[in-house]
């Protein structure tokens, strides 16, 4: 979990709110950022994460609560005074300047003198691996280069902590992937602290140290990707971060950590509770794709799991990510489970009859809630 | 086949031409037509009853009259000078109904601008005269008030005809700074204050720079706009405002000395021209760039 500890925190959030006219963006927010840490803020559109990164910038002023940025209160301080950087959705290079002169504004407001101010923006640029784009316009950059403009622009004036407002949004889906891990080597090249938000779940969980997740103004859960990936705190984690398979049902028998789950169709599916399960409560299980197995016949399965039986509705190749889409025998539930990376399986047909289970600790059961 | 293409070009040649026609018609018969007789008038002189000589003496008769050089020269400088004016008022204005008013409330402002534009140039002066006359509204008011001790005249002043001015230009300036305000990303702003930028700093390197095409525009139209215009001084100003239109108008008319009006005619167009590229050059823009935003 993130430190708790103030002295090693650069970003301290305390029951932070904001209310707009007809509803609640950021309910009661407490959280803090450790220094030099990744840290992202996934959540769907709408769920607040922008207005949260706005109260953090200055953009915004909260209704109640308090922002800490490295020790210092920043109640009264306006967003020019923040030690604090944006890289914007759409960057928002300056059109009618240079690179050089682009990266260099901030140091000229802060009246760092002419050469100097050059010098400083060259040395960032060489940094970002712009070295000779200096005297470009920011239309004959690549996206790539605009963003690494983007991301100097801000660096170049030694903030405390870097925002970054969705800026991989805009790419396209090669450059995306190729923008993940540069600007993780960024990050770890600079140290400085980066808040990210995103409603890319595949984004938060490469690019952070730690992602908190949020939903109608709250986190959901805060934690490192592996723990929300592994063990969702809640329903909307589970199904918000990474391909998930959502079975809705009622408990049948609750033994131990482990529910009896009866689906539609009186189909019968063992996982594991999270919380507190009553028998005969609505629940809803979650199974990872890669967390079953697929095989011909019940043989090819591990053994002591219980066996279901499906048939392939729709086969999806995607390289080491492909998947076969089933439907379950007796519930006609359909599912994703992921074909195995060796190829055994690669010559599945549609409609072909197959079985497949899972492991229920690997299966989550929550109890249904009324908005999931 | 040759054949058929020739057929297909020589057919979207005609339609292009149909269309253009309309256009075509008007910027012969009605501009170049006339300039051309005036141009030929302007170089000629009479002699005798009906009898005419090529000369420049209509342009020799400008250039030694010092009358005629101090109203030139006036009018240039009161132009130029009501074309600041204007952008200072239209600038904030024109800020407001882009940037800060939102929907409903940015449409209303824009329609109050505009509103001013539903009677005619000559009903809106006279609503002047009748304001600022020294039995008028304003000097009464301020004689009420016990500001003045005598209701003051205070119509033909030069501060009157650049105030007529500036209100009949404003429309003009404004329309082309709200589009060029519209068009900057707020996002654009936002990173310059996020950057350390205050309002001075946003505005010079970021707001005039973006709007600057805008800003020309605006500055053209309502330069040669209150250059030529003729009703707003001589109402306003009267015997004193000495505006160039009104020699052109006294030669045209009063003196029926057509070569005369025609010589002056030519040397307006000339300094608006003139005016124009140096404000180009001044600015760094290009004349394209500019007329697509006016």
């Amino acid at each position: 979990m993130v430190p708790a500890s103030p002295a090693a925190a650069d970003l301290e959030v305390r029951a932070l709110s904001k209310r707009f006219a007809d509803h609640a963006a950021v309910r009661d927010l407490t959280f803090s950022v450790a220094r030099g840490s990744f840290f992202s803020i996934l959540g769907p559109s709408g769920c607040g994460k922008t207005t949260l990164l706005r109260m953090i910038a200055g953009f915004i002023r909260p209704d109640s609560g308090e922002i800490t940025i490295g020790g210092r209160s920043m109640a009264a301080v306006a967003p020019n005074k923040r030690p604090v950087n944006m890289v914007f959705q759409h960057l928002a290079l300056f059109p009618m300047m240079s690179v050089a002169q682009n990266v260099a504004f901030g140091l000229a407001r802060r009246g760092v003198g002419k050469a100097e101010r050059l010098r400083r923006a060259q040395a960032m640029l060489e940094r970002v691996g712009l070295a000779g784009s200096g005297d470009k316009r920011t239309d004959e950059l690549s996206g790539g280069q605009r963003q690494r403009v983007a991301i100097a622009r801000s660096m170049v004036l030694e903030p405390t902590l870097l925002l970054l407002d969705e800026p991989l949004g805009a790419l396209d889906l090669k450059l995306r992937e190729h923008m993940k891990i540069e600007l993780k080597q960024l990050q770890s090249a600079f140290g400085t602290t980066f808040v990210y938000i995103t409603h890319d779940q595949s984004e938060a969980l490469v690019l952070s140290d730690h992602v908190g997740v949020m939903n109608h103004g709250r986190f959901e859960q805060l934690g490192t990707p592996q723990e929300l990936y592994f063990a969702p705190a809640t329903s909307f984690v589970a199904g918000f971060v990474g391909a998930n398979n959502r079975l809705t049902g009622s408990a049948l028998a609750v033994a131990g950590d482990l529910v009896d789950v009866a689906a539609a169709g009186g189909w019968v599916i063992r996982a594991r509770a999270h919380g507190t399960i009553v028998t005969g409560a609505p629940v809803a299980v979650y199974v990872r794709p890669e967390a079953a197995t697929l095989a011909r016949a019940a043989t090819g399965l591990p053994q002591g799991q219980g066996v279901h039986a499906a048939r392939i509705v729709s086969l999806l190749f995607d390289g080491a990510n492909s998947v076969a889409l089933l439907r379950e025998a007796s519930s006609g539930l359909e599912l994703r489970i992921a074909l195995p990376q060796t190829g055994a399986l690669a010559d599945l047909k549609m409609g072909e009859r197959v079985c497949f289970s899972f492991d229920p600790e690997r299966a989550i059961c929550f109890a249904a809630e009324a908005n999931a | 086949m040759p054949d058929t293409t020739m057929t297909v070009n020589w057919r979207r040649r005609l339609v292009l031409a149909l269309l253009l026609a309309p256009a075509l018609l008007w910027l012969v018969g009605l501009i170049i037509l006339p300039h051309v007789d005036l141009a030929l008038l302007s170089f000629r002189e009479r002699v005798a009853p009906r009898e005419y000589v090529p000369s420049l003496a209509q342009y020799r008769t400008f250039f030694a009259e010092p009358l005629y050089w101090h109203v030139f020269v006036r009018t240039a400088l009161l132009s130029a000078l009501a074309t600041a004016l204007t952008l200072a008022v239209a600038f904030p204005i024109a800020w407001v109904i882009a940037k800060v008013a939102r929907g409903r409330a940015s449409a209303l402002l824009f329609m109050v601008c505009l509103i001013p534009f539903w009677v005619s140039e000559t009903v809106r002066t006279l609503g002047w005269m009748i304001l600022l006359r020294e039995s008028g509204v304003l000097p009464s008011l301020l004689t009420h008030l016990g500001i003045t001790a005598q209701p003051v005249e205070l119509l033909y002043h030069d501060a009157t005809i650049l105030v007529g001015l500036v209100y009949t230009s404003l429309l003009f300036m404004v329309v082309p700074l709200v589009g060029s305000f519209e068009s900057l990303d707020n996002e654009l702003i936002e990173a310059a204050y996020d950057l350390g930028g205050k309002g001075g700093a946003i505005l010079r390197e970021i707001v005039i720079p973006h709007a600057a095409p805008g800003i020309t525009a605006g500055c053209i139209v309502v330069f040669m706009l209150t250059l030529g215009n003729y009703l707003t001084p001589t109402l306003l100003g009267g015997k004193n405002s000495q505006w160039f239109t009104e020699q052109l108008y006294t030669q045209f008319i009063t003196r029926f000395n057509w070569e005369q009006g025609a010589a002056l005619g030519f040397l307006l167009l000339g300094l608006s021209t003139a005016m124009v590229w140096l404000g180009l050059k001044l600015s760094g823009q290009r004349f394209s760039d500019v007329m697509r935003r006016a």
